[in-house]
């Protein structure tokens, strides 16, 4: 069991992370009776898929994607830097706040010294979006309970039944 | 079949196909996996352009701003229209102007966060705070090329300043800080001044959002000045869409679309 930690699920433990929160939204969106709750499992279907791709972009002993921040690390560890003002063009050797637990070639890149700034592009705006898409949601959700005065998947399949029988 | 025990298969069997692929995927905080640095013999990652180029092509130093504006600008501008759209579905669904059934209006109440001694604390509290949580909105809106922030982050702040007015007192308090008419006038104006980032260059005989076109007009040194420069314009306009439409979906929701009395 242990072993099965340390060498299946440690290494991979943010995909671990995001199948098991994948996993929550998906059982609750289908298995929910509720409206509400099954937009609370949508937004943790989306919460999994945005820590996803997040993780995806995660070097390790990487800094923020900010070249700035790259230059104050510089700058720390090796004073008298002389081209501090062009951070773009000098990030040659890497800062090392704890050398031994980086890897060894992460030097030998200057892009390894930045994280991948894609996936943190592609989910900012996604998460905006899933705001406002929530709240499309949740307007829906008010107009069917001022309609039908439930929320409850099985009550408003009856009730709508109900309005088809009688026309 | 009980449908909870249907989800549960289908849930399990879901899981177990995704952990079965897990152990092909880059272990965590690779910097050689993939997505960070490319196939191996194929072509190197894009985020590897970004972070050698993008400096040097734009003169932002935080590169997600210069790939979200610049780069990508044309997927932004239209995650943009998107959350303007669901703002505009939100209205749709539930603003019902004119027609008040009475049936859905909360009750009228007098409590406000201006002069209400019975909710002095609250009320004080929330007017000490909006001011600060404003200018930290507007600090994070123009100082996104240098450190995280940027249009969307700042946009919600300034957005969550408003609803906390209305939280804090009611419904009418916030609107009259900020009327229904200048927040659908404000979310139309982000979009209108993105997309005019945008045809701006195309007058001048570029692509659409081609912003180093615009050293014409913004007399900059170089493009790379007149991109940064465009950046912060663009993320204006997205953070003015996104506080409208932040605030607009929290208006709409809690008062049922008459506007009135809120939570």
């Amino acid at each position: 069991m242990v072993e099965f930690f340390l060498n299946t699920v440690k290494p991979h433990f943010n995909f671990w992370v995001y199948v098991i929160l994948m996993m929550v939204g998906l059982w609750s969106l289908i298995a929910k009776n509720n409206l509400i709750k099954k937009m609370m499992g949508l937004a943790i279907f989306q919460t999994a898929i945005i820590l996803f791709y997040v993780s995806l972009g995660v070097k390790d002993g990487a800094t923020i994607p900010v070249l700035e921040h790259y230059g104050d690390y510089a700058e720390k560890a090796e004073p008298a830097g002389p081209d501090a003002s062009k951070p773009a063009s000098k990030p040659a050797s890497k800062p090392a706040p704890n050398p031994a637990s980086m890897p060894a070639p992460a030097a030998s890149n200057p892009a390894d010294a930045f994280a991948n700034p894609v996936p943190h592009v592609l989910m900012l705006t996604a998460i905006v979006v899933g705001v406002a898409t929530l709240g499309v949601a949740l307007a829906l959700c008010e107009m069917i309970f001022k309609e039908f005065d439930t929320l409850e998947e099985d009550e408003l399949l009856r009730k709508i039944k109900a309005l088809h029988d009688d026309a | 079949m009980n449908p909870k025990i249907f989800a549960s298969i289908a849930v399990v069997i879901t899981g177990l196909v995704l952990l079965y692929g897990v152990s092909d995927f880059p272990t965590f905080g690779d910097p050689r996996s993939p997505a960070n640095s490319g196939v191996e013999g194929g072509a190197p990652s894009t985020s590897l352009y970004y972070i050698n180029e993008s400096y040097s092509a734009t003169k932002v130093p935080n590169l997600v701003t210069s790939v979200l504006a610049d780069y990508r600008s044309y997927d932004t501008m239209f995650e943009t229209v998107v959350v303007f759209a669901a703002g505009m579905a939100i209205f749709a669904i539930l603003r019902c102007v004119g027609k008040d059934d009475g049936a859905v209006v909360a009750p009228q109440r007098k409590s406000s966060i201006d002069g209400d001694h019975n909710r002095i604390i609250v009320g004080m509290t929330c007017r000490l705070a909006v001011p600060v949580v404003q200018i930290f909105a507007l600090y994070v809106i123009a100082h996104g090329h240098y450190s995280p922030g940027g249009g969307f982050q700042g946009g919600v702040m300034l957005g969550a300043s408003f609803i906390l007015i209305a939280l804090a007192g009611n419904l009418e308090d916030a609107l009259s800080r900020l009327s229904e008419r200048s927040y659908m006038a404000l979310a139309a104006l982000g979009i209108l001044i993105y997309a005019g980032f945008g045809v701006l260059p195309q007058v001048l005989g570029k692509n659409f959002l081609d912003y180093g076109a615009l050293q014409k007009i913004l007399l900059t040194d170089g493009p790379e000045m007149a991109r940064s420069h465009s950046m912060l314009g663009v993320e204006i306009g997205v953070a003015l869409t996104v506080m409208s439409i932040m605030f607009a979906i929290f208006a709409n929701l809690s008062s049922r679309g008459t506007l009135k009395g809120g939570l």
